[in-house]
């Protein structure tokens, strides 16, 4: 379960002065479900989901993942997390097989049960054919299906996904949509931030739309539906962040 | 503090290195190359090419002389010379090569000598040239000998001995052991070769590992797996430090060999290099040790700062331009320490770098000065253990890992 309690970021810029990236951002995702965080380019999703993944420490506030705070114990957190984007890259010189096992490592396993767990997520998703062959030497495909590797191989009872189609093919962007379903299906607790309104449409068991680092709604597709009287997620979309972006505008 | 995790690190980092062919140049190619093909090749290829040079026979245009006949007589007849007839443009001859010298006998002068009048020969040549100042020397010694038997004649001739001239003898003679004399001639190099590879082999991991890895987008998915990132760093660093002391090690081991292949081949001409040959087969296991003990504490501190560095920069390119002119950092006080006359003292003793270079031509020499020794070895620790204490500070930093 993660618990989003008040979380802020704010950055220093040369040039800007302080910049408020999330603002007091609250909310819940419960085990079993997908949360999608629908926003904008800049809208704030990267670095709520860094803060998630204490990849970022918040400024403000805090969040509970699995029973862990993320300000008071990143490490035991990130234990408990899989954190996948387009921007976790691959060690491209280590073998698909050496970089999932050092993230095993890394996570504590030991060597008989590392052994176990890569044979079978390599079987799983059928990685077996590239599993000797050096990342740099990988399709784009077999590139996500071994980041989706290095996510699963310590068993993590939270995903977080960071625009994880963000600049892959359709057939590459069904592969990590599917196994969003199946961390859904397996009970793990799963955010999931996008800009692409169909995929939110398709996954998403509730919705929080992002704006200038302000969640400003959120709640079941059909709950939106029902409170803006539109069902296009997209119409809902631009109902919800006009007025904050009409301001902004304004300024 | 997990061993473990810093290992696994570690490990990771070294499988990468050896399978990058540029981490492979800059540390183990390039230290093994260097010195083989410094002293080796070019010591090889400018001793043929004196030899070349000193197998030329060389034409000398003779000026005047018509009235001197036994002096002409005497340059004609000497071994691997040429001597060829006056032409007026002699001095461009001169400056295009086409002559290597011209030797100007005055007028009247085996009059002049015979009447033990003053007179000057004079020789004209190309300063700088090689060809021309071995052409210089050869007249040169002809004339000086000439000057001496004139000089005999006269002794004898007034019943004199020859100490009324030399009436006694000036020598230099040496009571520091050998060693110690080719310590105190190459002791310098070797810690400033130390030194320098120590940082030439920190400088390509220290960008791979830091700035590198933001270039490659590995930077967030390492920071998102449960790993401290003191445990991060500490196993960057010790990777970094590897390639820093095997860089050192490889040279020395290279130089050593690529001189003692260089004495086996070199004759006594070449005296110079096989002494320093010898010398270094002389190099104690004693004194090896003791280099690289006061090289641990720089290879630490190089491996930290520049590790350091580099994470400011968001790519690699950005890193380089960042740390070279660190070099120069490095080279000048290293190269301050060759400078002769220069020796520990104890405000030299805290200045890094320094310290360990003077230090190292001490111990090559044989000298342990166990009080200097204690404090370049604590100074430099305590400078090392601060540039890992703001590596790792860093390696905290969002603004630093993140910098956009």
């Amino acid at each position: 379960m993660i618990e989003a309690r008040g979380l802020s970021k704010r950055f220093q810029d040369k040039k800007r002065g302080e910049i408020s990236a999330v603002d007091n951002v609250s909310f819940t995702c419960q085990p079993g479900k997908i949360y999608g965080l629908l926003g904008a380019n800049g809208a704030g999703k990267t670095t709520t989901l860094r803060m998630l993944a204490t990849i970022l420490e918040p400024t403000g506030g805090t969040a509970i993942v699995c029973g862990h705070d993320i300000v008071e114990q990143p490490e035991k957190v990130r234990a408990n997390v899989g954190f996948l984007s387009t921007a976790t890259a691959l060690y491209r010189r280590l073998t698909a097989q050496e970089f999932v096992e050092y993230f095993g490592r890394l996570n504590g396993l030991d060597e008989a049960t590392l052994k176990k767990r890569v044979d079978d997520i390599f079987k799983r998703l059928d990685m077996n054919g590239f599993r000797d062959r050096r990342c740099d030497k990988l399709s784009t495909g077999m590139m996500q299906k071994t980041s989706i590797a290095r996510t699963l191989v310590h068993d993590p009872p939270v995903m977080i996904f960071d625009e994880p189609t963000n600049g892959l093919d359709i057939m590459t962007a069904r592969t990590i949509t599917s196994f969003i379903r199946e961390c859904r299906n397996n009970g793990k607790t799963v955010i999931f931030s996008t800009h692409i309104m169909s995929e939110v449409e398709k996954l998403c068991d509730n919705i929080g739309i992002i704006q200038s680092g302000k969640l400003l709604v959120e709640g079941t597709l059909a709950e939106l539906r029902d409170k803006y009287a539109e069902q296009d997620l997209e119409e809902i979309f631009v109902k919800v962040v006009t007025p904050l972006f009409a301001a902004e505008e304004a300024n | 503090m997990s061993i473990r995790n810093v290992g696994i690190v570690y490990r990771k980092e070294l499988t990468e290195a050896v399978r990058d062919r540029r981490t492979l140049i800059s540390t183990i190619l390039v230290p093994l190359l260097l010195f083989p093909v410094l002293s080796v090749g070019f010591g090889s290829l400018a001793v043929a090419l004196v030899g070349k040079a000193k197998e030329e026979t060389p034409k000398v245009m003779l000026r005047g002389g018509e009235d001197s006949p036994a002096v002409v007589e005497g340059l004609k007849k000497l071994d691997k010379i040429e001597i060829v007839a006056e032409t007026p443009n002699w001095k461009d001859q001169i400056i295009n090569k086409e002559i290597r010298a011209a030797v100007e006998i005055p007028a009247g002068f085996q009059a002049n000598v015979a009447q033990q009048r003053a007179d000057t020969v004079r020789i004209f040549n190309y300063e700088g040239e090689l060809k021309s100042e071995f052409a210089t020397e050869k007249i040169e010694k002809y004339m000086k000998e000439y000057r001496d038997k004139v000089i005999k004649e006269r002794l004898a001739a007034k019943n004199l001995p020859d100490t009324v001239l030399k009436p006694f003898d000036v020598k230099q003679e040496n009571v520091a052991p050998p060693e110690k004399v080719s310590g105190a001639a190459f002791g310098g190099i070797i810690g400033y070769m130390v030194i320098l590879l120590c940082m030439t082999g920190a400088m390509y991991p220290a960008m791979d590992l830091t700035a590198g890895e933001k270039e490659r987008g590995t930077m967030e998915t390492i920071l998102s797996s449960p790993i401290s990132r003191m445990h991060l760093v500490l196993g960057k660093f010790f990777l970094i430090l590897t390639a820093a002391l095997g860089t050192a090690a490889l040279s020395v081991l290279s130089m050593g060999v690529s001189f003692s292949v260089l004495g086996h081949y070199t004759s006594q001409s070449a005296g110079g290099r096989a002494a320093a040959a010898e010398f270094l087969l002389k190099l104690g296991p004693k004194t090896v040790i003791s280099v690289f003990l006061m090289a641990l504490p720089v290879a630490v501190l190089f491996s930290a700062t520049l590790m350091t560095i580099a994470l400011f920069a968001k790519t690699y390119k950005e890193a380089q331009s960042y740390l070279t002119p660190m070099t120069f950092v490095v080279i000048i006080p290293a190269i301050a320490a060759m400078l002769p006359g220069v020796e520990l003292t104890p405000k030299l003793s805290i200045i890094p770098i320094l310290n360990v270079s003077l230090l190292c031509k001490e111990l090559v020499a044989g000298t342990y000065h166990w009080n200097y020794i204690a404090v370049i070895f604590a100074s430099t620790c305590v400078y090392a253990a601060a540039a890992l204490f703001i590596a790792i500070k860093m390696f905290q930093r969002e603004s630093v890992l993140f910098r956009s």
